[in-house]
């Protein structure tokens, strides 16, 4: 009965997750390996990793900086709304790419009076990097959020007093206290933000109209070629990217283990 | 340095934390805070640290209102109830944190972290995490990183309340002398009555945000002002009576009451060991039963019920209790040779300072 049960484990590990993962690499390299390189050096392809990485550090800047904000305010402040914030938080999780990157659509097309006072400043937002960059930062908004409100519920106040009674002003406090405490959150939720950052897809296709060398990320590059028979090319830059969120997975693998212990000595405290 | 508190309120809601509560602590003085949990100690402490913005009232450090002044401009040490080390900082780092604020040199940092950690007998132990520690040395590094930046005042919040009996007592008697040694002005809060006596030069007793009764331990002891502080501080047989030609009248029990009108209802207060107890039911004049011996270690509580159905508690030394042989169950004779006639809750307390004033006295037997 454990063996069979074990066997079960294997075989839909295998079938659905090492076999695509085996049979998409040997389609990579079925042409060689130049063919290979070939792929993933074409200026279109560059473009599309040139792309995805500027959009996901900015994503990554952005949602540090936010996600901590609102986390820490989600902790620590008491306001009118407060549970409905949180509570509405999750929503990209639960809300389909495709309707987030259909309500961008919606927000700031040519109709609405966002859309037309963009216009008037002769700046684009749909169909170029802004609207992108928004539809990124929708679908990953939660993770640093998520990561960050338990810990610093855990964490508490009686530190930053202490700190505060020893003459650090609120910066200090944040900066010596407060972050360092969050370290191994902050890299948890950095993580899981450039992993989905990167490959995110249906909000962004929405939204960026997929336009060669113009708004085609490295998710959207791969949907092309194989829209457009190039299969080598799509399996080759599908494996480049599979490569890039499996370091990313290691180093948050380390990175729970690291936490996980914190937490531990914190709570043997 | 000196620290007052003038009528001292604050307000979480509508309900009164600290109501109007005025005090000061000398210089050099070590003071212990003390009351049940949810009394507003904790309030007034966090309130001379600035950690508390007061609703009413003022508070002078050195003379000096400090009301407008933040948290870091007050100079004060504050220890925390769970120390709040710094845990990603090691335990030099954590003694340092004030130094480096405060943008002392390096070396100079390095030698006053190294002479507290000499006078913390925290030798060798400054590149451990506060989670290498045991709870006696992370409270001992609290204490050090507080007084690091030399601060005119410390304050500590339930010092003792994390650690284990044995480490408590050790810690206690540490203090004391850590406290003889720098001479600095230290307010301490505590729910303990027993830390507060031993540690603290005088005691002030808090109740439900207000100021009980400030005084040495052994006045807050001896010469409690209030019910509260009687029932609060040790342990004290509490009885009600009615006032009858001079005497407070409780079954058989009197008790003289010169001075007060006949009708009053009063509160009389006496220690278990005013309570004396003999097997000779002809030795005192009061009749009781023995209902329960209690081996204490160092004595014997002794529970004796009256024919009236008062329950009393008596103290009694091993000397004393070997002589007799007492059983469960029989008749004894007791005498209460000193009492005290406890200030109602709500009115100002009538202090008598000397047994055999008016309103404290011995009983013959």
């Amino acid at each position: 009965m454990r063996w069979l049960l074990i066997g079960i484990v294997w075989v839909y590990f295998l079938v659905l997750l090492v076999g695509p993962i085996l049979y998409m690499a040997s389609q990579s390299f079925s042409e060689g390996l130049t063919a290979f390189w070939t792929e993933i050096s074409r200026p279109e392809a560059l473009h599309g990793f040139a792309l995805t990485a500027e959009i996901t550090l900015i994503v990554l800047v952005l949602n540090l900086i936010f996600g901590t904000l609102t986390a820490l305010v989600l902790a620590r402040q008491q306001f009118w709304g407060r549970s409905l914030v949180s509570g509405v938080i999750d929503l990209p999780f639960a809300v389909s790419p495709v309707i987030a990157g259909f309500m961008l659509i919606l927000l700031f097309g040519p109709d609405t009076m966002l859309g037309a006072l963009f216009g008037q400043a002769h700046i684009k937002v749909l169909f170029a990097l802004p609207a992108m960059i928004l539809a990124t930062l929708f679908v990953t908004f939660p993770f640093m959020v998520r990561e960050l409100t338990p810990l610093l519920q855990t964490l508490g106040t009686e530190e930053e007093e202490a700190a505060r009674t020893l003459g650090a002003g609120e910066w200090q406090v944040f900066l010596k206290v407060t972050l360092p405490a969050l370290r191994w959150g902050l890299v948890y939720g950095a993580t899981l933000t450039v992993a989905r950052a990167i490959g995110e897809f249906g909000a962004v296709l929405v939204v960026s109209g997929n336009i060669l060398l113009l708004t085609q990320t490295a998710t959207l590059h791969i949907y092309q070629s194989y829209v457009d028979f190039n299969y080598v090319a799509a399996n080759a830059v599908a494996l480049t990217l599979l490569a890039v969120s499996f370091a990313i997975l290691t180093v948050l693998e380390i990175a729970k283990a690291r936490a996980e212990t914190t937490v531990a000595e914190a709570g043997a405290q | 340095m000196k620290i007052e508190v003038r009528g001292l309120t604050k307000t979480f809601g509508s309900s009164n934390a600290v109501g109007g509560v005025s005090f000061v602590v000398n210089e050099g003085e070590l003071l212990g805070l003390l009351g049940p949990s949810g009394s507003g100690k904790t309030t007034v402490l966090r309130l001379i640290a600035g950690l508390e913005v007061p609703t009413s009232g003022d508070i002078f450090i050195d003379g000096k209102r400090v009301n407008d002044l933040t948290v870091q401009e007050r100079n004060i040490g504050f220890v925390f109830q769970h120390y709040a080390l710094f845990k990603h900082l090691t335990v030099f780092d954590n003694i340092a944190f004030g130094l480096k604020i405060k943008k002392w040199n390096r070396r100079d940092i390095e030698q006053r972290v190294a002479e507290l950690l000499a006078l913390m007998s925290l030798d060798g132990l400054g590149g451990r995490y506060p989670h290498q520690l045991s709870g006696g040395q992370r409270q001992r590094v609290a204490i050090a990183r507080a007084l690091a930046p030399r601060p005119s005042v410390l304050l500590m919040d339930e010092p003792f309340g994390a650690v284990d009996a044995k480490v408590r007592q050790e810690l206690r008697e540490w203090l004391i002398r850590l406290h003889t040694d720098l001479n600095v002005t230290s307010l301490f809060v505590t729910h303990d009555q027993e830390e507060a006596m031993e540690v603290s030069g005088r005691i002030i007793v808090f109740s439900k945000g207000k100021l009980e009764q400030a005084g040495s331990p052994a006045d807050v002891y001896e010469e409690p002002a209030t019910e509260f502080v009687a029932r609060f501080i040790g342990s004290m047989n509490i009885v009600e009576g009615i006032v009858r030609r001079g005497q407070v009248q409780v079954g058989s029990l009197e008790f003289p009451a010169t001075g007060f009108a006949d009708g009053q209802k009063l509160q009389v207060g006496f220690r278990p060991y005013y309570v004396k107890i003999a097997e000779d039911p002809a030795r005192y004049r009061q009749q009781a039963k023995l209902r329960h011996i209690y081996f204490l270690g160092v004595a014997y509580r002794l529970e004796i019920e009256t024919p009236d159905g008062l329950i009393l508690r008596s103290r009694m030394n091993k000397e004393e209790f070997r002589r007799c042989h007492f059983i469960v169950g029989q008749a004894v004779s007791f005498a209460v040779t000193h009492f005290r006639i406890l200030p109602r809750e709500g009115t100002s307390p009538s202090l008598g300072t000397e047994s055999g004033s008016p309103i404290a006295g011995p009983l013959t037997p």
